[in-house]
């Protein structure tokens, strides 16, 4: 049966909620509210305010708040609102969460799943639009997670409350209306990239938001007789390169596309492996299609210039070609 | 400075003894640990506690085994004190596989988890958050512990020490904040970068009770620790402890201490907790010099036990460099 991308989040909570005492909500507006993006809604009537727990507008000590309720034997998730905000709770998130099993010679770890709104598309402006997944990837410890779709929405999460450490999981604002099917739990899970569309001629690589632009960029190009491989990453950290390499040897060209600006992104990583690691199997140099390097601006023409665009991609996948 | 009126001792013998013996195992630990440094055995940042003893002795002895302890990179002597071994503490700063994190933490970051002390925590402010998570799991839970989070009048200027209190006191939760004031962030005066300086009256306007304390009498700061502790244990909401001290040395090993003058350091030395506490003890008919000399050779033989144990200590191959970054067969 067909639901959103935004029920099948909640249907996760729920689920995660009520098998598991230990687990329980807290971010901004996440109770009282029902979440910003409406995830969490209906969940407090459902779970109380100790397990559906609204914050004061306090990134810092909540994200904190949660790696030491973790510590303390619950199973925390954590609703940043956007990951603009995030940037205020970096210092726990890196300093504390992603190090402590390390740091400490393995006697603490962190079992904390920390969700948080990403991307741009909305009319937001430059605050409220940043795409910093790729800074999160770049950190040891931390396991970086993408759903992009229904499925992954829904299943993701019980995953993620299965592992021992910090887990950083980004929802693109505008994939909250997505429909689809929620599929099944075994379908799901949290170590390969997944193919979303098959082709021969070149390998489109995407994650998040950029998912659906690429799926419609190959769509267009197979009208043109030219078919593309989607590969959705998902997993932004580790990277599944098995799966990314496998492609990109079958396609020979690779285009990525990253919604984050393209100096030092996470683009430029899965660029320098693919160079790394089969540069030999290439017909054609790596392309990328990413952010203008510009704070993402208010008005529409001015934000739609500034972001990785269907008509970019295929422009790009007709150079290596 | 506070008053140096201090009161008679309330304790019997042993545990009067006890907290000499703790206030010079901090002692003798850290004058050994400045030469092992001036030695290269220890390398890295050392941040010593000497002068402000009385505050890890008198606080961390109020607390119950099952209570969390969260602290600073200023941490050695909470560590001893709680009990974790001073070798293995030494090990540590030697970079040893004995060590406490195995060496991947050094003297900044001390972990240990079956005292449930957690760090050693190098970013100003950074355990405050932690510490109220650590009290809301145990609220949720229903267990009866006290987080206590030590931190330094420095912390009070960061954005954590706001937010913490305030969630802090909001969710009535079990944390004992301990304040330990040495007067300097570094080389910054409080008066200097904090345009309220009475930290209590900062604790207040979160509706949290505060009290300030003289940090260098170990009895004023046990007492005010075990009352404190007790209002939190039960259920009452969280305390904020503002514990006056002083730190004899510099910031750290690379400062050269330009920023105080000699005769405030030397008025502050004066008045140091563990020779104003065994002459209060002489005095009342406690303490013998003669077992004030045995209690120092027992110390000296101690610490000099961990320097054998530290020296000794193997070195984990480079080969597991790459051990817990992330649970075990996940990357």
């Amino acid at each position: 049966m067909s639901t959103t991308y935004r029920e099948a989040l909640r249907e996760a909570h729920r689920d995660a909620l009520a098998r598991d005492e230990r687990v329980f909500l807290m971010g901004e507006d996440v109770g009282r509210y029902g979440g910003t993006y409406a995830v969490s809604r209906g969940l407090l009537e459902e779970f109380g305010p100790e397990r559906v727990r609204d914050a004061p507008l306090s990134e810092l000590a909540f994200v904190g708040a949660g790696i030491g309720a973790a510590l303390g034997g619950l199973r925390p998730i954590v609703e940043i609102m956007t990951v603009n905000f995030s940037l205020l709770a970096l210092d726990q998130i890196v300093n504390t969460a992603a190090h402590l099993r390390h740091m400490s010679g393995g006697q603490f770890h962190v079992p904390l799943v920390i969700r948080m709104a990403t991307g741009a598309g909305r009319q937001l402006a430059a605050q409220h639009s940043h795409s910093l997944e790729g800074w999160y990837a770049h950190v040891p410890g931390l396991r970086v997670l993408a759903p992009a779709t229904v499925a992954d929405a829904r299943w993701m999460l019980p995953l993620a409350l299965a592992e021992q450490d910090p887990v950083v999981m980004f929802e693109h604002v505008l994939a909250y209306a997505l429909e689809g099917q929620p599929g099944q739990a075994g379908e799901v899970d949290l170590a390969r990239a997944r193919v979303r569309r098959t082709g021969e001629r070149a390998t489109l690589i995407a994650w998040g938001g950029t998912l659906a632009k690429s799926l419609q960029a190959a769509e267009l190009l197979a009208r043109e007789g030219v078919e593309c491989e989607v590969l959705d990453l998902r997993v932004l950290r580790p990277l599944d390169e098995e799966s990314l390499l496998a492609s990109v040897k079958k396609t020979r060209r690779a285009v990525i596309v990253d919604e984050g600006w393209r100096s030092g992104s996470l683009a430029a990583e899965v660029a320098a492996r693919i160079s790394e690691q089969c540069f030999f199997e290439l017909d054609s140099p790596v392309r990328r299609v990413c952010s203008a390097e510009v704070p993402i601006p208010y008005a529409k023409h001015l934000e739609d210039a500034a972001l990785p665009q269907v008509a970019a991609i295929v422009a790009a996948v007709r150079t290596v070609l | 400075m506070p008053p140096a009126v201090l009161a008679p001792v309330p304790y019997a013998k042993p545990f009067a003894l006890e907290l000499v013996r703790q206030m010079l195992r901090i002692r003798r630990f850290e004058e050994r640990c400045a030469e092992l440094y001036g030695a290269g055995a220890i390398r890295g940042f050392l941040h010593l506690y000497i002068g402000e003893e009385a505050v890890a002795a008198g606080a961390v002895s109020a607390l119950q085994p099952e209570d969390a302890l969260v602290g600073t990179y200023r941490e050695h002597g909470h560590a001893l004190v709680r009990g974790i071994p001073a070798g293995v503490i030494l090990a540590e700063m030697f970079g040893r596989r004995e060590g406490c994190c195995r060496g991947r933490g050094g003297s900044m970051h001390l972990f240990d988890a079956g005292t449930r002390f957690y760090g050693g925590n190098a970013i100003v402010g950074g355990g405050l958050p932690l510490a109220v998570g650590l009290a809301l799991a145990d609220q949720r839970l229903a267990r009866a512990s006290v987080t206590a989070c030590f931190f330094g009048e420095g912390a009070a200027a960061e954005g954590a020490f706001h937010e913490s209190l305030n969630l802090a006191a909001l969710w009535r939760l079990p944390v004992l904040f301990c304040c330990e004031n040495n007067l300097y962030a570094m080389g910054t005066r409080l008066e200097r970068s904090q345009s309220e300086p009475d930290l209590c009256l900062r604790a207040r306007a979160f509706r949290m009770r505060a009290e300030r304390v003289d940090g260098m009498d170990v009895v004023a700061v046990h007492e005010a620790t075990r009352a404190a502790a007790a209002e939190v244990r039960a259920g009452r909401g969280p305390f904020f402890l503002e514990f006056r001290t002083y730190r004899f040395r510099a910031h750290s090993m690379f400062d050269p201490d330009l920023y105080r003058e000699k005769a405030e350091v030397e008025a502050w030395k004066q008045r140091g907790p563990l020779h104003t506490f065994t002459a209060r003890l002489k005095e009342q008919g406690l303490l013998e010099e003669q077992e004030f000399l045995a209690l120092e050779r027992e110390v000296v033989a101690e610490v000099e036990a961990a320097v054998v144990f530290a020296a000794a200590g193997t070195l984990e191959p480079a080969e597991d460099l790459l051990r817990d970054v992330c649970a075990e067969g996940r990357s």
